[in-house]
């Protein structure tokens, strides 16, 4: 087999999540055989091309065009769709960045072919292999198999493998090879503009040794002081996930998930949040959590340490009340 | 303007999910459904585009009989009429089949502006916006949290990773997927679920749109997920729970 790895830079800076679909790309050739070759896009990215170099690969290819330094979904399929169409992959593989969710599915589409996206594994059966990826908010998982010829594009959810076991090189770096791709001004309809921050993170939550993070179960911006009470006699920070920040009944700086802050504090607890996937992959890292919800299906108590099925009006105030009475003693 | 805007009927969130006996989608029969959610955000920023550029709002939907139920929420909000793609298999469709077959419903009404939410809460797949910019030949920009029209262009705020923004300029037509919580969905008012009644629902018969049914992906089976991490549930009263918590807390997980 033949894998493609498209790498994502930006600024010249990488995105780590490159390495996690890295070593993914490792791994699945332990058990298919075959060659990888990682893609480094953009413009002035030689430096990323040596560095990627380094690690176990057959080759880089440079793919660097005036037209590419801002990424632009013309841009990148009209670029990355030449670099599949002359290397032959079979499989092109992908970190689910928003950058990419952005552009794979166009790629995919101009290539008549077919992506399985945010998949959180693989498995390699009777000459197969099997994507994993979560359905219905991550209530269940799905098995899902490419029909029809390569090549075939699969990406990766962030933390579904880890970047830091991404195999380096024992001799001589990778070749490294630049590939030329033709691209017209014209034929690039978005225009992109300032890339900028909302106001100042004010609080860094990544920092913060305890959190308590409140969901949708909370139901009412009046009980939110329920939750405050009980990070306070923790000692711990207050976080959220997404639909308590679009409300606004949080500030976005305390919100956890793809779109907010990842964190990997030592103890996460988790109030009325069901554990949708883009929630999880912004604090499954924490040492330990714990989970409260009244429904015992809920995807979160799948990462939970400790599980507690039922009404977090009534178990939380206990819970205070315990950390309150065992501080006192 | 005239804006066609994608609701995708999903079942309700605290539907109780049962896998099918086929092994690869759900037993439907016993559960509700709804609009889904981030969808809601889309029509939303539609309505809002109509009420200051003038214009048409269509609400586009592929699915059974049920999803009927969809646009008429989506009429009652004040779209002006809905397009129903039938399809009783239509869970069987990957994304491009899906996006295909939207496409080529919707290739004669020239909309100036195409709406999907981000994603569905079922298969979540995250592509009918994108793929279907390609296949009408559109340009298209994802994860909106603002839209600004004037002439023949709009300026959009993308939200990218870890608190990053950008502005883009795109020109029109196009194809935008919303991000969820770009504004606050209105209810329907009981005047506007009146006049919904009236309003027309147009209905295209997927099998006859010519879409190829070769799949380039086919979900093999769903099920409930293995854990990774193996949970000790607490129980007793909440009095209890919160004492065996704490202890559990102090002395095995040592984080107190």
């Amino acid at each position: 087999m033949k894998i493609l790895l498209i790498t994502e830079q930006r600024e010249g800076k990488w995105n780590k999540t490159s390495f996690e679909t890295l070593s993914a790309a490792q791994q699945a050739l332990k058990q298919t055989g075959g060659t990888l070759s990682g893609v480094v896009i953009g413009t002035g990215v030689a430096a990323l091309a040596d560095d990627l170099a380094g690690y176990d690969m057959n080759e880089v290819l440079l793919v660097e065009h005036d037209l590419l330094n801002q990424y632009t979904p013309d841009g990148f399929t009209l670029a990355l769709r030449q670099v599949v169409e002359s290397a032959k992959p079979d499989l092109v593989l992908m970190p689910h960045t928003y950058q990419v969710r952005d552009f794979a599915p166009k790629l995919a589409a101009s290539l008549g072919k077919g992506m399985i996206g945010d998949c959180t594994g693989y498995r390699y059966e009777g000459g197969k292999l099997i994507f994993v990826r979560q359905m219905f908010q991550g209530r269940t998982a799905a098995d899902v198999v490419f029909e029809g010829d390569a090549p075939w594009i699969a990406t990766f959810q962030a933390g579904a493998f880890r970047g830091d076991q991404a195999a380096k090189r024992q001799d001589a770096k990778a070749p490294v090879k630049a590939v030329s791709v033709e691209l017209q001004p014209d034929q690039i309809r978005t225009k992109p503009l300032e890339l900028f921050r909302e106001a100042k993170q004010a609080v860094d939550l990544t920092q913060a040794p305890l959190l308590v993070a409140i969901g949708r179960g909370i139901k009412a911006p009046e009980n939110i002081q329920l939750a405050e009470k009980l990070a306070k006699a923790l000692g711990a920070e207050l976080a959220a996930s997404r639909p308590i920040c679009d409300e606004g009944w949080l500030p976005m700086d305390r919100q956890i998930g793809s779109s907010g802050q990842t964190v990997a504090p030592k103890l996460y607890l988790a109030l009325g949040i069901s554990g949708a996937i883009q929630h999880v992959v912004g604090m499954k890292g924490s040492r330990t959590i714990v989970a409260i919800n009244k429904d015992q299906n809920a995807p979160i108590f799948e990462v939970a340490d400790y599980g507690i099925v039922g009404d977090l009006f009534e178990i939380v105030p206990a819970l205070t009340e315990e950390l309150e009475k065992s501080k006192a003693s | 303007m005239k804006i066609g805007v994608c609701v995708k009927q999903v079942p309700a969130k605290d539907a109780p999910l049962a896998i099918a006996e086929t092994g690869a989608w759900i037993r439907e029969a016993d559960i509700g459904f709804e609009t889904n959610e981030p969808d809601g955000f889309a029509l939303e920023e539609a309505l809002r585009l109509k009420e200051k550029h003038g214009g048409e709002v269509v609400a586009i939907s592929m699915g059974p009989e049920r999803v009927k139920q969809t646009i008429k929420e989506a009429l009652a909000k004040g779209a002006d009429r809905g397009i129903h793609i039938v399809d009783d298999q239509f869970f069987k469709l990957d994304p491009l089949g899906s996006a295909r077959s939207i496409a080529a419903a919707i290739q004669n009404e020239k909309f100036d502006l195409i709406l999907t939410g981000l994603q569905s809460d079922d298969q979540g797949f995250g592509q009918t916006g994108v793929l279907l910019a390609e296949l009408l030949g559109l340009p298209h920009a994802t994860i909106i949290m603002q839209i600004e029209v004037t002439e023949g262009h709009m300026k959009l705020k993308r939200e990218l990773e870890a608190g990053w923004f950008q502005w883009v300029e795109l020109p029109l037509p196009a194809v935008l997927s919303i991000q969820s919580g770009i504004n606050k969905p209105r209810y329907a008012t009981l005047k506007g679920i009146m006049a919904a009644k009236k309003k027309e629902i147009a209905l295209v018969q997927r099998g006859s749109l010519g879409v190829p049914d070769a799949l380039t992906q086919r979900v093999q089976k769903i099920y409930i997920p293995q854990k990774t991490k193996k949970t000790e549930f607490l129980t007793g009263t909440p009095k209890e729970i919160a004492a065996k918590l704490v202890e559990k807390l102090k002395h095995d997980a040592r984080v107190l």
